[in-house]
């Protein structure tokens, strides 16, 4: 044994190892592909042997070849061969080239499931650490469904190494197997607080991903989050996370208040340092063993780092600042700051600054453009900039910083840059862009449509473009929507027709010859505009044109008969018999050079079109006028179709396109099987059979308030620029012209406003003297309708179109607050996989056995213990849940205070005006405590509030009110959903009366829970009505079979639970209570009692006071919005109960009654059609709920539809009592 | 995904792909070397360091960001979630990592050992995702795999590494006038060893 082992080791010093085969390649530049191929071969021989060690080096120069750009596929058995040997060593070599080589169409790779799974349980660290670097590479869906569950137990493992490397390997996993996310997730939030800084990086590095994705399931990590921005010290994971909260902050604004804070300490924290290292010192060029001295530690020490934690905290204050300022003006000066910090960045000689400082402004340019634009002119000094980076980014920026009035000077800039610039790439890209700039929002910007032409005409001048289609699809755009321009445009093409030689002649420049297909198009279709057509129809029928491509000729030869018919047209109504004759005989004479032309559709048009001539020809020989009936092949107007209304044009009724035609084939014919399924697909797609009648009456309605075609406005010329510049179109004198025309306008504005202002003396003197005009001072040259693009009628609105269903990440989008169902379980080992592996050589089978058989069982004790430790964790959970929403909430609510307070104190009172500093300045203290316990802050949180309201006792009554108020808020939001004009909504309260006796007042709230489909939670006010404190509250009721209040583990059903707070004299405030609920159909009535302690001067004493808690049936139901095409599908499934009411007597309008409706029933608005309107919401447990309120002269009648009978009856009758109010 | 794709290193003479989280064909990967090697080799000293992505890595969300040390390049692909300054940086600490492990790293080095480049990169970036940024922690990985693959080695190590050690020295090519091919066949054919 030892003496072959020898042997070995012999054989192996004359192999090739991987430094000879460089050296070899190295040698062999002349005829390398010849020595790779001999090379081959020698490896194919190594992996013949036995000997492992052998083989482990064929394969570490196949990794080589690989990166040379071999195909080594052909190898991957003995790759997995490697994998599995014992040594490290080849261990790694095996795993090195598995991650190069393998990926998901690798079939042997299912072989190395049980490979890769010994490799994870071993002893080694590093045969494990492998195996997840290997893995991480080639991972698919069914080795990460087979391994989650080994990697997440490495997610605990001793060694912060295998943790660190398991945590990361989870983000693949999930991507591959989206099922394993919820049951690791707990986990993986643990290693966010793990003691090792590698390990807590990877978390923070895996979750900021997935958040990325998804960020609005992963708000409520935002405290842990805030926590560790505010103690790490890592600035990769300070990076990640401020990204994070980057992403964050636009869904919670309140979030971006909180964060503001410390992020500009941090700002200032790290400003010290701003340098950045150049390139490494160059220190060897050639030769042999140069030293490559590349490193400049001393200037680096953290430099750039330090850098980009300032970057990206200045980049996400602009996030903050601009997802606040959305919702206030006050922040523009804080944009404005940040503007001018951006600046200084982009002055930066640093062109690595230059490029990030024009990154960052075009986050801003989205929100707050006009910020951006007073920067012009530093940003088109960047386009001259030499780095291409830069240029391109300061392109990008240009878009969002047109308007009326700068548009033509930025396009003339971008003009000269496209004649200056080398390289057709960049060019190209100016080209799109001025495009781009230019067609903005339905062309938004121009004012001069001639001169948009023209420019597009000078672009057509480029060389070698690729992007021809584009300026061809701009003029024809333009020249259809555009009516006052046609005849400009008509004339410019024509005059690009004339001199399509220019265009066509060279070969390189062939994309631009799509520009002629416009012209060619316009000329002929709007030939009505153009004044001599006889040169324009002699141009297209040049010889020349036959080397044009084939569709550019099929549309050549398709609008010279437009044309043609059209000065047929023209010679006929002057009497001109023989000029008809002479263009006619003109038509035969040059058609039939493309009836021989190679393309077929061009033969086909032209030979068909040439015997129409012949018949003309003959018809006017009899002197028969044919004009009229020419021009009528080509009536009608063509109306530019959106590009989306293929795809809206709803189903007609009574259309089933799967339907059969013809009976389907009998199955006497044995084709297989196939026609069965097919027929068996199709009687489930008849059972969905269509539309009730309620929609199409209110789709109807709807459109006919829309313009449809008849109602397309008709243009008014109203033009006072000469329209045609003679020679070439220069762009440059439109520019002129228009400046000209724009000063025109402004004298005669300025004469208007002196004249009013000298009747209004002096009262806006500032004016006088601004000299720059807004944008809508200016007005647009030609008075241009642009004809919307047409939409089918009754097309379904629907925001859908766009999202793209192969998304790989929309399957990570998982609410991860649920608690774990019993079903969530990552897959343990099994014994199929064992039975998988099909190659018992490659491992010792023996070993491999007995020293599995163990394992397992500890595995499945370990499991069990999991298991069991999770189900803790869910109880845990369960009772957290009705409060996990509001964990959030209230974190966040104890930064904004201020806010809230300042909201409540918006109303006219003039000393708790006084109050407010104060105030500010003691949630400020609070927020500077940074106290870990939250609970703890939540109770000092609250004392002190009471504090303050002592302070303002005499208040006290309006205040409380005030809150309520102020709790109104949020539910207001949906009712804003029922709303279409902005008529004022009576103030709602949902909060009702539930027991009131002279000490205290309950009102309360009852609101289904998302996240849990057999609880709500209750709100209930208290409200101190008496002079004495009270203390010692406690809710109790009394269970019933269906419905429970959720109390805390170990507390027996006849345990209240207790009030979490005192109430001093006077005082409100809200507590919150959770109900677990079997079945929903039916209102509940629970009773109860408050038992609570009354202290006063006199000593204390005990109170109760008993309630009847009302569940109603609509306290189930949850505000969901439904799109219209989702609704419709609903109420075609068929398996909803339907039932009705009508009430008589109402006088509120209707779009109250709709807002009651939405507000104190959680519906939402599908669909409002005058007075009709269709209303949707869910119950907790998934109920669908469907109405149609329509609106009588004084009655309201409400259709429900719902999988329960039971449930919408009494939800309906729940209405009618809500209704009868009115 | 953290360097959306992938991070490759370039060498002048011999351009490799150091890996990532790309499943490309190699076709697909020489040509994106190619065109990248075009795009860096030909900006100037004194530009930025980042490359905004063309259709080839992947679209617009990508971009190149790089580093020319001499005659190398490093380029690495990364995505939106990527800091720029950070990926630099990272860049910064693989090529000072490299040379705490090769002891004074130099172009022949990374040609000659790939697959210890690779190695050490694996210990930064997996799976395409910055596994680890502390140089120490890096090399004290590095070192201990070392360790191990020495103490395997063993006795049974000890004359490829005399070999090798022959071979290193660059005496004009001993190694390969002997015909490797037909030795290695041969001798393992011989069944008195048995």
């Amino acid at each position: 044994m030892a003496l072959k082992m020898v042997k070995g080791s012999i054989d192996r010093m004359f192999d090739k190892n991987l430094q000879d085969l460089v050296r070899g390649i190295r040698n062999h530049k002349e005829d390398e592909a010849k020595y790779i191929s001999q090379c081959i071969d020698e490896i194919k021989q190594e992996l013949k042997q036995d000997n492992i060690a052998v083989k482990a080096n064929a394969v570490c120069k196949l990794t080589y070849l690989q990166m040379l750009g071999y195909d080594i596929s052909w190898a991957a058995f003995n790759i997995i061969e490697v994998m599995s040997a014992s040594k490290f060593t080849f261990k790694r070599i095996g795993y090195l080239a598995a991650s190069q080589c393998f990926h998901e169409g690798t079939d042997v790779i299912m072989l190395t499931t049980n490979q890769i799974r010994k490799d994870l349980s071993s002893p080694n660290q590093y045969d494990t650490g492998v195996a997840l670097t290997g893995l991480s590479c080639f991972v698919t869906p069914d080795l990460a469904r087979d391994l989650a569950n080994d990697i997440m137990t490495l997610m605990s493992h001793t060694k912060p190494y295998i943790r660190k490397k398991a945590v990361l390997i989870m983000y693949k996993v999930f991507l591959k197997y989206p099922e394993s996310l919820r049951p690791a997730f707990p986990r993986l939030k643990e290693k966010l607080e793990d003691p090792d800084p590698g390990v807590q990086s990877a978390a923070v590095n895996v979750i900021c991903e997935l958040a990325r994705r998804n960020p609005k399931n992963y708000l409520s990590l935002a405290p842990l989050f805030f926590k560790l921005m505010t103690s790490s010290t890592n600035n990769w994971v300070l990076i990640k996370i401020i990204k994070l909260f980057g992403a964050l902050t636009p869904l919670e604004p309140r979030l971006g208040k909180k964060l503001i804070e410390p992020l500009t300490n941090l700002i200032h924290s790290q400003r010290a340092c701003i340098q950045i290292p150049k390139e490494g010192s160059v220190h060897c060029s050639t030769g042999k063993n140069t030293n490559l001295v590349l490193l400049q530690e001393k200037q680096r020490d953290g430099h750039t780092s330090a850098m980009s934690l300032l970057y990206e905290c200045v980049n996400t204050v602009i996030a903050v600042l601009i997802s606040l300022s959305s919702g206030m003006p006050n922040h523009s000066a804080s944009i404005q700051l940040c503007v001018q910090k951006l600046r200084i960045l982009i002055e930066d000689s640093d062109q690595n600054l230059k490029y990030l400082g024009l990154l960052a402004m075009s986050k801003i340019l989205k929100t707050h453009p006009k910020s951006v634009q007073s920067h012009k002119d530093l940003i088109l000094q960047c386009l001259d900039d030499k780095d291409e980076s830069i240029r391109l980014r300061a392109l990008d920026l240009l878009y969002g910083m047109v308007s009326k009035k700068n548009l033509m000077e930025i396009v003339k800039k971008l003009m000269i840059h496209v004649d200056k610039a080398e390289g057709t790439t960049y060019r190209d890209e100016l080209l799109t862009k001025i495009i781009d700039i230019c067609s903005q929002s339905n062309y938004q910007y121009i004012t001069n449509f001639e001169w948009y032409i023209s420019i597009l005409v000078e672009l057509t001048r480029l060389e070698g473009t690729r992007h021809g289609h584009l300026i061809a699809a701009q003029m024809l755009d333009v020249a259809i929507r555009v009516k006052a321009i046609r005849k400009f445009a008509v004339s410019q093409m024509a005059m690009l027709l004339d001199n399509a030689h220019l265009i066509a002649s060279n070969t390189q420049r062939n994309g631009i010859c799509e520009v002629l297909y416009a012209a060619a198009w316009i000329c002929g279709e709007f030939s009505e505009h153009l004044e001599e057509s006889n040169q324009t129809l002699e141009a297209m029928l040049r010889p020349k044109v036959t080397t044009l491509p084939g569709h550019i000729q099929a549309v050549y030869v398709q609008n010279m008969v437009k044309l043609y018919a059209s000065i047929l047209q023209q010679k006929e109504q002057s009497g001109e018999k023989e000029a008809a004759q002479e263009i006619t005989q003109l038509m035969v004479d040059r058609l039939p050079q493309f009836v021989q032309s190679a393309d077929l559709e061009v033969q086909e048009r032209a030979s068909c079109i040439l015997q129409l001539i012949k018949y003309i020809q003959k018809l006017q020989i009899k002197e028969v006028p044919v004009a009229e009936e020419v021009i009528a092949l080509f009536a009608g107007e063509l109306n530019p179709v959106a590009p989306k209304a293929q795809k809206k044009v709803p189903v007609p009724e009574g259309l089933d396109l799967d339907a059969w035609i013809n009976a389907p084939p009998s199955d006497s014919e044995s084709e297989d099987e196939k026609p069965k399924t097919i027929f068996h697909d199709e009687e489930q797609r008849h059972s969905r059979h269509r539309q009730p009648e309620i929609d199409e009456e209110e789709l109807a309605r709807q459109y006919q308030d829309t313009p449809g075609v008849e109602h397309i406005p008709v243009v008014q010329i109203d033009l006072s620029v000469p329209l045609k510049v003679p020679g070439m179109p220069m762009s440059d004198q439109y520019v002129k012209l228009e400046e000209e025309r724009r000063h025109k306008q402004k004298l005669e504005k300025d004469k208007k406003k002196k004249k009013q202002k000298k009747e209004k003396k002096g009262k806006h003197r500032r004016h006088n003297s601004l000299h720059t005009e807004s944008d809508e001072d200016i007005a647009p040259a030609q008075h241009v309708d642009i004809i919307t693009e047409e939409m089918p009628e009754n097309a379904l609105p629907s925001d859908e179109d766009d999202k793209d269903p192969n998304d790989p990440y929309k399957a990570l989008d998982i609410d991860l607050d649920k608690p774990l169902a019993d079903s969530e379980k990552l897959p343990v080992q099994r014994h199929r996989n064992a039975e998988n592996l099909k190659s018992p050589d490659t491992e010792a089978p023996l070993v491999g056995k007995k020293s599995k058989k163990p394992k397992k069982k500890e595995k499945k004790h370990k499991e069990k213990e999991r298991e069991k430790e999770k189900k803790k964790e869910k109880e845990k959970k369960v009772t957290e849940e009705g409060k996990k929403g509001e964990d959030l909430d209230f974190w966040l609510s104890t930064a904004p205070p201020p806010s809230s307070i300042t909201q409540t104190q918006s109303e006219p009172e003039g000393s708790t005006v006084l109050a407010e500093p104060e105030e500010n300045e003691d949630a400020k203290k609070e927020e500077q405590e940074e106290d870990n316990d939250e609970g703890k802050k939540s109770s000092k949180h609250r004392k002190k509030k009471h504090k303050k309201e002592k302070e303002e006792k005499s208040k006290d009554k309006k205040k409380s009110k005030k809150k309520h108020h102020h709790s109104e808020e949020e539910p207001a939001e949906s009712v804003q959903n029922g709303t279409l004009d902005d008529e004022p909504l009576p103030p709602m309260s949902s909060y009702c009366l539930l027991a009131e006796n002279s000490y205290v007042k309950m009102t309360y709230d009852i609101q289904g829970n998302l996240q849990n489909d057999s609880q709500v939670t209750v709100s209930v006010i208290f409200e101190n009505k008496s002079a004495s404190f009270l203390k010692s509250m406690e809710l109790n009721v009394l269970d019933s079979l269906n419905a429970k209040m959720l109390r805390p583990e170990g507390s027996s059903v006849h345990d209240g639970i207790p009030v979490p707070f005192q109430l001093p004299p006077g005082i409100s405030n809200e507590a919150q209570f959770v109900f677990t609920l079997q079945s929903i159909v039916m209102a509940q009535k629970l009773k109860g009692t408050l038992s609570f302690i009354v202290k006063n001067d006199e000593g204390s004493t005990h109170e109760k006071l008993d309630f009847k808690l009302h569940f109603s049936c609509a306290s189930y139901l949850i505000t969901t919005p439904c799109y219209s095409d989702a609704f419709a599908k609903l109420l075609e499934s068929g398996d909803l109960h339907m039932s009705s009411i009508k009430v008589d007597g109402i006088s509120i309008s209707f779009q109250h009654l709709l807002a009651k409706i939405c507000f104190y029933h959680h519906f939402s608005v599908v669909e409002r059609v005058d007075s009709c309107a269709s209303m949707y919401s869910r119950s907790i447990q998934g109920h669908h709920v469907c109405l149609l309120v329509k609106k009588g002269e004084n009655s309201v009648s409400v259709d429900g539809k719902c999988n329960d009978s039971t449930l919408l009856s009494n939800l309906l009758d729940e209405m009618k009592e809500t209704l009868s109010k009115c | 995904m953290g360097l959306g794709g992938s991070c490759a290193g370039w060498l002048m003479q011999a351009p490799c792909w150091l890996g990532g989280d790309f499943s490309l064909s190699e076709d697909t990967q020489q040509q994106i070397i190619r065109e990248t090697f075009h795009l860096v080799s030909k900006r100037d000293e004194n530009v930025c360091n980042f490359l905004e992505g063309g259709l080839l890595i992947g679209g617009s969300d990508n971009k190149l960001i790089y580093r020319h040390y001499a005659t190398l390049y490093f380029v690495f692909c990364v995505d939106s979630s990527e800091s720029e300054l950070g990926i630099l940086d990272l860049i910064q600490v693989f090529v000072e990592t490299l040379d705490k492990c090769f002891e004074n790293v130099c172009e022949l080095d990374l040609i000659f050992h790939v697959d210890k480049v690779h190695n050490i990169l694996a210990e930064m970036v997996m799976g395409g995702m910055v596994l680890e940024t502390n140089m120490n922690e890096i090399v004290t990985q590095i070192d201990a795999q070392n360790k191990l693959e020495k103490s395997e080695a063993g006795l049974a190590g000890a004359p490829a590494r005399a070999v090798s050690a022959v071979k290193n020295m660059n005496l004009p090519e001993i190694p390969r006038n002997i015909n490797i091919g037909d030795i290695s066949i041969k001798v393992p054919n011989l069944p008195s060893f048995k």
